[in-house]
């Protein structure tokens, strides 16, 4: 089991080869879309990378769940914002997430906005010793 | 116009590699505008072509379900740029990854058995969400692969000779 150290490196690395980024530009703090300049496609390359690098498997919807945010039923998501349903389903489905600041406004788009490389750290963590 | 980059696939191993090759020539219209008297093969249509062998890898390794698109070129290099009508480019693909959600190819162009490019392409599935978007028709790929003779050549995941999933399998001897 690597360390939170190696963890973060690994995460680092596959952000700096997905996004062309430098190095001192990922930080635990920053966001994939906002800091980073990743657009939705770079999601999937990420977790590509990160499967390669850690030997994990990260299933589709675990980073954000499409099923909730591409509901047409108006039962989690209705005028294109997360219903008080939804939220609750968000936060069970992503307890990684710091939803403070989208919960003011929680607009359907901009859900991925919220992911940090704290986030991807702990979804390799949870995968590499899932805790209950 | 038909959009084929590629004029036959020479090697096809399914969820592993394939290789093919494209000849160019001056009957490409495009090659009169890319430079008038000058003509030179666009990178861009390079990478196309290399893109349409990994794709067709894809789809074949996700059971002829899912239609492919090339979503990403995380890493491209050109060393020469100087292609010309006449000369022959091989493609070489090699699957690094292939998930539900799509996939990862490794890329090289040669010329004369020279590296002429690399780099490394990602692919997404386009999946139920966008199944009544027709960017192309459902058999399409399909229609691709007979087209580049993959299943003259194409071996199976278990060494036995790739099938045309559109043709009923031979009947064997009693």
């Amino acid at each position: 089991m690597p360390s939170k150290e190696e963890i973060f490196e690994g995460v680092k690395n596959a952000l700096v080869e997905a996004l062309a980024v430098d190095d001192d530009e990922v930080t635990p703090k920053s966001t994939l879309v906002g800091d980073l300049g990743a657009e939705s496609i770079d999601l999937l390359d990420i977790v590509f990378r990160l499967e390669k690098a850690f030997e994990i498997k990260i299933e589709r919807g675990e980073l954000v769940p499409d099923d909730i945010v591409n509901d047409t039923e108006e039962k989690y998501v209705k005028d294109n914002k997360l219903t008080a349903l939804g939220l609750a389903e968000i936060k069970k489905r992503m307890p990684f997430a710091d939803l403070s600041s989208f919960e003011a406004n929680p607009m359907v788009q901009n859900l991925s906005t919220i992911l940090t490389v704290r986030d991807m750290c702990y979804i390799v963590e949870q995968k590499l010793n899932p805790q209950p | 116009m038909h959009w084929y980059w590629i004029d036959r696939i020479t090697v096809f191993e399914s969820q592993k590699r394939a290789e093919a090759v494209k000849a160019v020539t001056l009957a490409e219209d495009h090659l009169h505008d890319h430079f008038k008297f000058a003509p030179l093969m666009p990178g861009s249509l390079i990478i196309e072509g290399i893109a349409q062998t990994a794709g067709l890898l894809l789809y074949e390794a996700k059971g002829y379900k899912e239609k492919v698109v090339l979503a990403k070129i995380p890493r491209f290099t050109f060393y020469e740029v100087d292609v010309v009508p006449g000369e022959v480019l091989t493609y070489k693909v090699q699957l690094e990854t292939f998930r539900e959600a799509g996939g990862v190819a490794s890329v090289r162009a040669y010329r004369n058995n020279k590296l002429l490019a690399e780099g490394e392409l990602m692919f997404a599935h386009l999946g139920q969400a966008f199944s009544d978007q027709s960017l192309f028709a459902d058999g399409d790929m399909l229609d691709m692969m007979r087209l580049f003779r993959v299943f003259e050549v194409g071996v199976a995941t278990d060494g036995t000779k790739l099938l045309d999933p559109g043709c009923s399998k031979p009947k064997e001897e009693p």
